[in-house]
């Protein structure tokens, strides 16, 4: 145990695992340090500089849309300035965990689109497959470049009591929140340079030129430069800010659905001196609206004709169609059969255990345990329908034990998670609060984990919720370097 | 090897949206600077001619109406500092400059969208207050110092490939627009006074244009100490050096065009170089004594006839790709020529 307490006698992280406080050999120095640190520029300038911060983002417009009835505001993530840091030994366990993950989902989605031997050989059953709402007949059969169907992949994880680290959810269609992993990263550089002297980090700034790579590595034929674009819905779009960002890291026009046009199966887009070949599409578009000629007719955003020039093989769109299959609640709960039916391999890093309720075992040991889990509908998202056994009353837990009864397969069930926690600046000095992390994964020939990832802390005291549509914030991520011997205060 | 290409892509979308985004920015500061003007040369008990003026010279008539204002000095103050949902006004112009700023947000630096992002939000909170007294003219002062950083940090940011071409057209194509509208602000706002004190108070007008203008040292350097209405008005259309004469205005965008053909070898500016070369004849031909007693006012509305063909013309040579039925871009012929030209509108959105 760092001794903490000195400096900051009323922290107390009870009995969540703390992110920096909690001893790890090859954190070198550096949690010593920032405790120290941030004690000498003390409460008052951290507020201050913290303040700074905010007003800057408001003034660069690094914000999201929030929309309510017929107004539309700008909002800025609320942004922590005190950091989380993840040691090199830490890093080496997740980036490896991801990579195995992405893999997994790639290989799985290349199957089910496939042969579908997984379905076969019982490991998954056949209608949560080719019955789930987000499966595409589309793709069926139809090959992808190296087989990558989730080029950007973001994977929520979670770290339990004891330290151990826990998946909980996928995010294979068109994850966002990596622009704050850098935009982050550069308020720190500007803002608290102090804190960060000495410190060698991993680097984030590599994520546009990989991102781009991987584009160009997907395109069709083999041009030497080939024409990458990011599409994306406009600027009403809550995660504008985002796809700008990106445009201009990887260095490609940013275009929207009126921009592009498809023509003797090839996608063109509209320039000054006329019609200009487009080979791949980073697009952060929802299948749905993609090609109003398959998907939603009446789809504004999209370009009529695309999914035909993409199985003609003249364009290459990331992510694929179809990967929602795959990031689904109830496939999830099989991701760690899934792993270990594709690569032989145990998951580097477990799933929250999860009871599914569609099995009797599953469903049995549900009911019994139902005021101590949290209970899930997989056909939904964001929380709707979860009842959360400790919290709920009585006639609540009568009501879910009923809907699962009635229909298992829609059900499955989680012990409650006690997230980690981090130290965070808030209004009543610094104190615990709890918190996530969302690593990036690129993958085009292969896969590269952005070092960190997006660590989302719930502001208010005890909450568990880290959206940042319900309170929550962000703060940067370190990754220490691996040889922390040159360092010196 | 070298990695670089000198091949930069430019959607047709992108053009015109930086078009329209100087075209909107410039317009904040020539209103900023006609509210400067029609205060300094107010005259007790003319006040409602006076401000009124400025509705007429921006065809505003009838949207002023429609938005409940009547005649009155104070309502026009209110109609172009304080109404957002006006699109002619300042805050209106402000919003479709930013708009147009978040979809062009790739092409631009940082600071160009952190400048236009913090002027957005100073707009945004005129108070009628700030339209009172002296306040008046300190928020003009401030709304042109918001337009000039902006400008200047283009200046010195902006990355000079195609797009950089289409922002400087419609700042050049808007600021001559503006001028003739300053110019022409003296007809409507005659005062009907006679002999010497007719002389005095169009001395003080022309002396106001000229400020309003930014041209009043200019112009005293370059004339002799008799100046005549004759004089001011060649300034102000002919002058080969004033950066708001419409003939410097209309000559850097032939070029520009004409840059844009060369270099990057757009025939598409074909069209706009000949409306720009007819223009620029147009300016020149005729003596301003014979313009004068033709009547000004008819003259400036074909300059300004004229001025909206070209930018018809840039639209249809590069925007039109992607927007074919945009009214603006296919206006072929030329409207009642006895009305004042109204503003002409583009997108402040670009998405469906």
């Amino acid at each position: 145990m760092n001794d903490f307490r000195s400096t900051w006698p009323d922290y107390d992280p009870g009995r969540y695992f703390c992110e920096l406080t909690r001893t790890r050999a090859d954190a070198g120095p550096v949690p010593k340090w920032l405790i120290e640190r941030l004690a000498r520029i003390g409460l008052p300038a951290l507020r201050a500089r913290a303040s700074a911060a905010e007003t800057e983002l408001i003034d660069l417009g690094v914000t999201f849309t929030v929309y309510s009835d017929a107004t539309a505001i700008d909002r800025i993530l609320p942004f922590d300035c005190i950091p989380r840091v993840l040691t090199a030994k830490e890093w080496e366990l997740l980036e490896a965990a991801c990579i195995q993950r992405v893999t997994a989902l790639n290989l799985f989605l290349g199957d089910i689109y496939g042969p579908g031997h997984i379905v076969r050989d019982g490991v998954i059953p056949a209608e949560l497959v080719y019955g789930n709402a987000n499966y595409r007949p589309e793709m069926k059969d139809f090959p992808v470049p190296h087989g990558t169907y989730v080029h950007v992949c973001g994977i929520d994880i979670i770290r339990d009591e004891h330290g151990d680290f826990r998946v909980l959810e996928d995010n294979a269609r068109t994850p966002s929140g990596v622009s704050y992993v850098i935009e982050n990263r550069h308020l720190m550089l500007r803002t608290f340079p102090d804190l960060m002297a000495g410190i060698r980090l991993k680097p984030v700034d590599d994520y546009g030129r990989r991102l781009r790579a991987a584009m160009s590595e997907i395109a069709p034929g083999d041009q030497e430069d080939p024409q990458v674009v990011l599409l994306s819905p406009g600027i009403y779009n809550s995660a504008y800010f985002e796809h700008v960002f990106l445009a201009r890291e990887m260095g490609v026009p940013l275009v929207v659905g009126s921009d592009l046009v498809v023509d003797d199966d090839r996608v063109y887009m509209r320039t000054i001196t006329g019609l200009r070949r487009v080979h791949t599409i980073y697009r952060r578009l929802n299948d749905d609206f993609l090609d109003p000629e398959v998907f939603r007719p009446e789809s504004m955003l999209g370009v009529p004709g695309l999914i035909r020039a993409w199985k003609a093989g003249n364009v290459a769109i990331a992510n694929a169609v179809g990967t929602g299959v795959a990031d689904d609640k109830a496939v999830y709960a099989y991701m760690p059969r899934i792993i270990k039916y594709y690569l032989q391999q145990e998951p580097l890093i477990q799933n929250v255990q999860t009871n599914i309720c569609r099995e009797a075992e599953g469903l049995a040991y549900t009911l019994e345990n139902l005021d101590k889990l949290v209970t899930k509908p997989v056909g939904e998202s964001g929380g709707y329908g979860i009842t959360i056994g400790p919290r709920a009353t009585r006639e609540e837990l009568a009501v879910a034990r009923a809907s699962i009864m009635a229909d298992p397969a829609q059900w499955i069930s989680q012990p409650m998670i006690g997230l980690s926690v981090a130290p965070t600046l808030a209004e009543d000095g610094i104190g615990p609060r709890h918190l996530d992390l969302r690593p990036f994964i690129v993958t085009g020939k292969e896969s590269w984990v952005l070092p960190g990832g997006l660590t989302r802390v719930a502001m208010k005291r005890g909450s568990l919720i880290v959206n940042s549509s319900q309170g929550g914030g962000s703060k940067d991520t370190w990754v220490l370097a691996d040889d922390l011997t040159e360092v010196s205060p | 090897m070298s990695q670089m290409r000198f091949d930069p892509v430019l959607l047709a979308r992108d053009a015109e949206g930086l078009f329209w985004m100087a075209r909107y920015l410039e317009r904040v500061e020539n209103l900023a600077r006609l509210i400067d003007v029609t205060q300094s040369f107010e005259s007790p008990g003319f006040e409602t001619d006076a401000w009124f003026g400025l509705i007429r010279i921006n065809a505003d008539e009838k949207n002023f109406a429609e938005r409940g204002f009547s005649p009155d000095a104070d309502h026009v103050k209110r109609f172009y500092l304080l109404d957002k949902g006006n699109p002619t006004s300042v805050p209106g112009n402000l919003e479709d400059a930013r708009t147009n700023a978040r979809t062009l947000r790739p092409l631009m630096s940082t600071e160009m969208w952190r400048q236009i992002n913090m002027f957005h939000r100073f707009v945004s909170h005129i108070t009628p207050e700030d339209l009172e007294g002296d306040a008046l003219s300190r928020l003009c002062t401030k709304l042109k110092d918001g337009v000039q950083a902006h400008t200047g940090i283009t200046e010195g940011t902006l990355y000079r490939d195609q797009g950089w071409y289409f922002y400087e057209l419609g700042r050049l194509v808007e600021r001559a627009d503006q001028t003739t509208r300053m110019l022409d602000i003296k007809y409507t706002a005659m005062l009907p006074r006679d002999g010497e004190a007719k002389r005095v108070a169009e001395l003080t007008q022309w002396n106001a244009i000229l400020r309003g203008a930014a041209s009043y040292h200019a112009f005293k350097r370059c004339t002799s100490a008799s100046f005549s209405a004759e004089d001011v008005v060649h300034f102000l259309l002919r002058d080969p050096s004033s950066p708001r004469s419409v003939l410097l205005c209309i000559r850097r965008a032939e070029s520009h065009l004409d840059d844009l053909r060369r270099i990057y070898g757009l025939s598409r500016a074909d069209e706009s170089i000949e409306v720009a070369e007819y223009l620029r004849a147009l300016l020149l031909e005729k003596s301003i004594g014979h313009i004068l007693a033709m009547g000004l006012h008819d003259y400036l509305d074909i300059v300004q006839i004229h001025i909206q063909k070209l930018a018809a013309a840039i639209g249809r040579g590069f925007f039109r790709d992607w927007r074919p039925e945009d009214p603006l871009t296919v206006m072929a012929s030329v409207p009642d020529q006895s009305q004042s030209q109204s503003q002409s509108q583009g997108p402040a959105e670009t998405v469906a």
